[in-house]
């Protein structure tokens, strides 16, 4: 136990901090992409786990082939656009549910991304080009205050969206869909667009971490969505209990992203307590399904028939 | 103002389960018309109105609002021309967003949105003198989430909701079976005072004879998918429960006598 703990150098913690932010501000932007499909639409969208890797892939594969970087960003974007909307339409046009028309789009990218790539990693020569998102030692600093930039602008836009008529329709069809269809809100089309929105955003964070790393792999998007909702979530619970009532719109976007940052540094820490990496997933679940069910069953132990029947006993005790 | 041709409707055609839930029925409502309609389960009020407001196509004949051919037109399409109060008080409202966004909502119902801001300073005037109306007290609670209201004011605002922008025909659908006694009756006193305010054509669907008798200048009575009484003017003003009925059983034939009781 006690070498344990002496094997344990809160120095290499401290320098582990940096990358932890880096690449939690590039998760926050994937979940800023989850937020949309899964808190306003009430969409669990599984084809993110694979645009998040179709944005690394089409963002490497173009520097390859001497594009900009930040070029190759915006053909990413559009990229998981592509994703986004073939689900929408698997899911409105043709009445697949929404979470198996994200499945189907999430398999066949697979097939897609290795088809980008040629095969299954592909690596940049992160020495010879300038990044901007870059985990260079020297640049770290840089790499976090644009992404923190990038970020802001992304919530502030985001923000401003949503409280536009066409952002007030989009939130209205996730809320109540046949109260939108009678004020005139072609919902379906609402879905469509909402998912392509969200998986563009989420393959311009896979674009990110992808430049970030100095490669792409086709399994670097696998597990994302639990990750997304990870910080999703995290943010939420966070957000409430900093803020309360006061959470508006902007400050909900804005602690996905930390939430996103947060998931990364506690994601460090674990690591650094020599947790095996292979079970982070197994973890990250973990943390999702308590965080999804402790309201459900802090609700239950409010109003659950075993309550009703100890209530009932007790009554039954004072007669 | 608004005129049904012909329309038919079954559900799950060539199973067991076969409902013919309109059958050839035609309607016609002037301008300024507000139709009450009743009849017993199953008697096709709501498929009648669904129909009307484009929630599913129907099989055969045609549909014109305000001679707009609606008959090919999904539901959202023809939200310019229809102003809807549904049954269920959760349907009519997005409950997670504040009550002036779903009143903004509602004011551009069937307008094309863009990039232009949800709601506009004007507007929250507006909003909050049309609140006051109600007398419920809403219009100090504006940035209230709806799903924090109670049913009867939720279905009050889904009422000035569908109100808002003038609409060209109003849709009630049952929209107080779902509300207690007191509520109901606000609700319904509501419903009347907003319909000749603003001389909506209206057609509303009751279970209570009593309303559908003390409210508007029409009654139809529906029965197996057909209209089986239509009820105007004069007549109607002296109608009473105990008449209507025996003309329900006179039309519908003594063995329908349990749907009889099942209006009253």
């Amino acid at each position: 136990m006690l070498a344990y703990f002496a094997s344990l150098d809160p120095m290499a913690l401290l320098r582990a901090c940096p990358g932890g932010i880096a690449q939690g501000l590039i998760w926050g932007i994937m979940a800023l992409g989850v937020y949309f499909t899964f808190r306003i639409l009430d969409i669990a969208d599984l084809s993110v786990d694979g645009s998040f890797a179709t944005g690394g892939a089409v963002s490497i594969m173009l520097i390859l082939a001497g594009w900009d970087p930040l070029l190759t960003l915006i053909i990413a974007f559009i990229a998981g656009m592509i994703a986004g909307y073939i689900t929408g339409l698997l899911h409105t046009k043709l009445g697949i549910p929404a979470i198996l028309a994200g499945i189907l789009t999430q398999i066949s990218l697979y097939s897609i991304n290795l088809n980008i790539m040629g095969k299954a990693n592909q690596a940049i020569n992160v020495g010879k080009i300038n990044l901007i998102f870059t985990s260079n030692i020297d640049h770290l600093g840089r790499t976090i205050i644009v992404t923190a930039f990038c970020c802001l602008v992304l919530v502030a836009l985001s923000y401003c969206y949503l409280g536009t008529e066409h952002g007030c329709a989009f939130r209205a069809t996730g809320n109540n869909g046949a109260m939108s269809r009678a004020l005139g809100i072609n919902t379906d089309r609402m879905k469509v667009i909402g998912l392509a929105l969200s998986n563009g955003i989420v393959a311009l964070s896979g674009g990110m971490l992808a430049q970030y790393q100095g490669f792409a792999d086709v399994n670097m998007g696998r597990g994302a969505i639990v990750i997304g909702l990870a910080a999703v979530i995290i943010g939420e619970v966070i957000g409430e209990l900093i803020l309360g009532k006061r959470m508006n719109y902007f400050f909900r976007l804005l602690f996905a992203i930390l939430g996103g940052v947060i998931y990364y540094l506690v994601y460090v820490f674990v690591l650094w307590l020599k947790f095996p990496a292979n079970d982070m997933k197994l973890l990250t679940a973990i943390v999702v399904a308590v965080f999804l069910g402790v309201p459900y069953i802090r609700k239950m132990s409010k109003s659950s028939f075993r309550h009703a029947g100890n209530m009932a006993k007790k009554e039954g005790g004072k007669d | 103002m608004l005129d049904v041709q012909h329309i038919s409707k079954t559900f799950n055609a060539g199973t067991i389960n076969e409902k013919k839930a309109v059958i050839d029925l035609s309607l016609h409502l002037n301008p300024g018309d507000f139709v009450t309609v009743i009849g017993g389960n199953g008697a096709g009020k709501s498929t009648l109105l669904n129909a009307i407001a484009g929630t599913w196509p129907v099989d055969s004949g045609r549909i014109v609002i305000d001679d707009v051919d609606v008959t090919a037109l999904p539901d959202f399409k023809r939200a310019p021309l229809i102003g809807r109060v549904f049954q269920d008080p959760m349907l009519g409202t997005a409950p997670d967003m504040w009550l002036e966004e779903n009143l903004a909502l509602a004011l551009r119902r069937g307008q094309s949105r863009g990039l232009k801001w949800g709601i506009k300073k004007e507007e929250r005037e507006l909003f909050r003198e049309k609140l006051a109306t109600l007398g419920l007290g809403l219009e100090d609670r504006m940035t209230t989430k709806v799903g924090l209201l109670s049913g009867g004011q939720r279905q009050a605002v889904t009422l000035l909701m569908a109100s808002l922008k003038q609409p060209k025909l109003l849709l009630l659908d049952e929209h107080t079976a779902a509300l207690d006694p007191a509520t109901a009756a606000k609700v319904l006193e509501l419903s009347d005072q907003i319909v000749t305010e603003n001389n909506l054509t209206t057609l509303m669907i009751t279970h209570n004879m009593k309303d559908a008798i003390a409210i508007g200048n029409r009654l139809i009575m529906m029965h197996q998918g057909r209209i089986i009484l239509d009820i105007a003017g004069d007549e109607k003003k002296n109608l009473t429960v105990k008449n209507l009925l025996d003309k329900f059983s006179a039309k519908a034939g003594v063995e329908e006598e349990t749907d009889s009781v099942l209006l009253s």
